[in-house]
């Protein structure tokens, strides 16, 4: 899914992106190529990118800045091993130097990322404010409020009420599914489709949500486990 | 005797957190416990209005704090109930002239003394709710019948799990059962089923408790308001008796409803 180049990993507060060797006018190419790409993953984050041993003067950086700026993304450090690009962070006021540990999830803004195609089980109630924001799939055990968002690469299971903002497939996954005991999310996103959901009647039964035709589309489960 | 501090506070302006600390302490003290409420809304203070003890603030919370006067000075004596004190706050400093460790040292320094510490928070969840909350050991989230407030309980409800002051208890102020009937405004079952919390107490709405506030005598003391009565009884049950909720539908203090969402949750 990622070009070979550029390595993504969640740490504390943010997202580390790490840019390998080669010429960087292509790698910064590459690198704002994939944000885009991946949109609603990285929009809103602060970004921490790392680029090595490179010598990068203000200019260089500060293009970045406002290339990422532009996508509503936040330059929060530069991280380098050369004295050149330290000193150029510096006089941009990038911070040079970041707790690089991975973040606990039971933050109040939780923004985990693990590696690769793993879930995050979460046995709690989100509340209004909470944000959940995982490369893989998310399981909630408990109920999410209106006000909470949760934001997957993969699928998400709300194993309660869904309230809040849903957002599957976030990396572009066209596949993701949605599925709760109730789900009345204020909005849905499945891609790049957003949807919200249409007013209830009678009792909550378990749905899921998917794309078909392009249209985020909500079944009973137990009419969709039948076909 | 070692107090317990309680924080009253709900995100939202306007739901009635003023009003209920004035009333919880009249209440408490009236059943004999010797209870001090802090006004911790620094620079907008509302609570010495409600209790009606405006005209005789010398020193405040900040005074103290600042070491401007003894702690014991800056506690007012309630005109009605003996046992019953405010900390009026400061009207012309703002937020950050106290700090969270402050509010912990201060109540700690009160806690040998009294029974209960209530802690009236401003609206926010900012430097000023941060205060408010620091030394609390239990905090009681109160929210009105609407959408809006009850957005923002969550939002506070998630706050304070975060902070690991337990689980909060809701306050449920303003409850119209006439409007619920009609199907034009949120029941106590619509609330708690979403904010999941377990639920102290519901205040119907009441015109005299605006009266009372206005005039600066708590609702609490009247005995046939049906808000007072309600009041009491959270009174009683931060206590740890054993009161069913109010039978708001009656009109008067009946008291027999109990449906399976009240009745569970500890205590």
């Amino acid at each position: 899914m990622q070009a070979q180049e550029i390595e993504v990993k969640g740490i504390k507060n943010g997202i580390l992106v790490e840019v390998k060797n080669g010429d960087w006018k292509t790698q910064e190419k590459a690198v704002l190529q994939h944000i885009d790409q991946n949109q609603g993953f990285f929009e809103g984050a602060r970004l921490v990118v790392d680029v090595g041993n490179r010598a990068l003067k203000s200019p260089d950086l500060a293009s970045l800045r406002n290339a990422l700026s532009d996508r509503e993304i936040k330059l929060w450090a530069v991280l380098s091993t050369s004295l050149v690009t330290e000193r150029a962070s510096q006089d941009l006021g990038l911070a040079i130097k970041v707790d690089q540990s991975m973040p606990e999830p039971e933050e109040d803004s939780i923004n985990s990322l693990l590696e690769g195609d793993e879930a995050v089980f979460l046995k709690r109630t989100l509340r209004s404010g909470h944000k959940v924001k995982h490369p893989g799939h998310i399981v909630v055990l408990g109920d999410v409020n209106p006000g909470a968002e949760l934001v997957a690469g993969g699928n998400i299971i709300v194993w309660g009420k869904l309230r809040g903002m849903v957002h599957a497939g976030a990396m572009g996954d066209t596949e993701a599914v949605v599925c709760s005991l109730d789900l009345s999310p204020t909005q849905i996103r499945i891609a790049d489709k957003i949807s919200v959901s249409p007013p209830k009647k009678g009792k909550a039964r378990p749905e899921i949500a998917q794309l078909e035709d392009g249209q985020v589309t909500a079944r009973d489960w137990s009419k969709f486990t039948k076909e | 005797m070692s107090a317990k501090v309680l924080t009253i506070t709900s995100g939202k302006g306007g739901v009635g957190k003023t009003t209920a600390t004035a009333n919880i302490g009249a209440a408490l003290a009236k059943r004999g416990q010797k209870v001090a409420c802090i006004d911790a809304d620094i620079g907008l203070r509302n609570l010495d209005v409600v209790m009606g003890l405006e005209n005789r603030i010398v020193y405040d919370l900040v005074d103290a704090v600042e070491g401007r006067c003894r702690l014991n000075q800056a506690m007012i004596k309630d005109k009605y109930i003996p046992g019953l004190y405010l900390i009026p706050s400061a009207q012309t400093r703002d937020k950050t002239a106290v700090s969270p460790s402050d509010m912990i040292r201060l109540c700690n320094e009160l806690r040998s003394d009294l029974d209960w510490i209530l802690i009236d928070s401003p609206a926010g969840i900012e430097r000023g709710f941060k205060n408010a909350i620091a030394p609390a050991d239990e905090v009681l989230v109160i929210t009105n019948p609407e959408v809006s407030a009850v957005r923002d309980a969550d939002r506070i409800i998630g706050i304070v799990e975060a902070e690991e002051k337990g689980s909060p208890r809701l306050l449920l102020n303003r409850l119209n059962p006439e409007m619920v009937k009609q199907n034009n405004m949120l029941s106590a079952d619509d609330v708690v089923d979403l904010l999941a919390i377990h639920l102290l107490g519901i205040i119907p709405e009441d015109k005299a408790v605006l009266i009372s506030t206005n005039k600066g005598t708590p609702i609490a003391l009247d005995e046939k308001s049906l808000a007072g009565q309600a009041y009491r009884n959270i009174a009683q049950r931060l206590l740890g008796e054993d009161v069913p909720l109010l039978d708001l539908d009656k009109g008067s203090g009946f008291f027999n409803r109990i449906s399976s969402v009240f009745g569970s949750g500890e205590k």
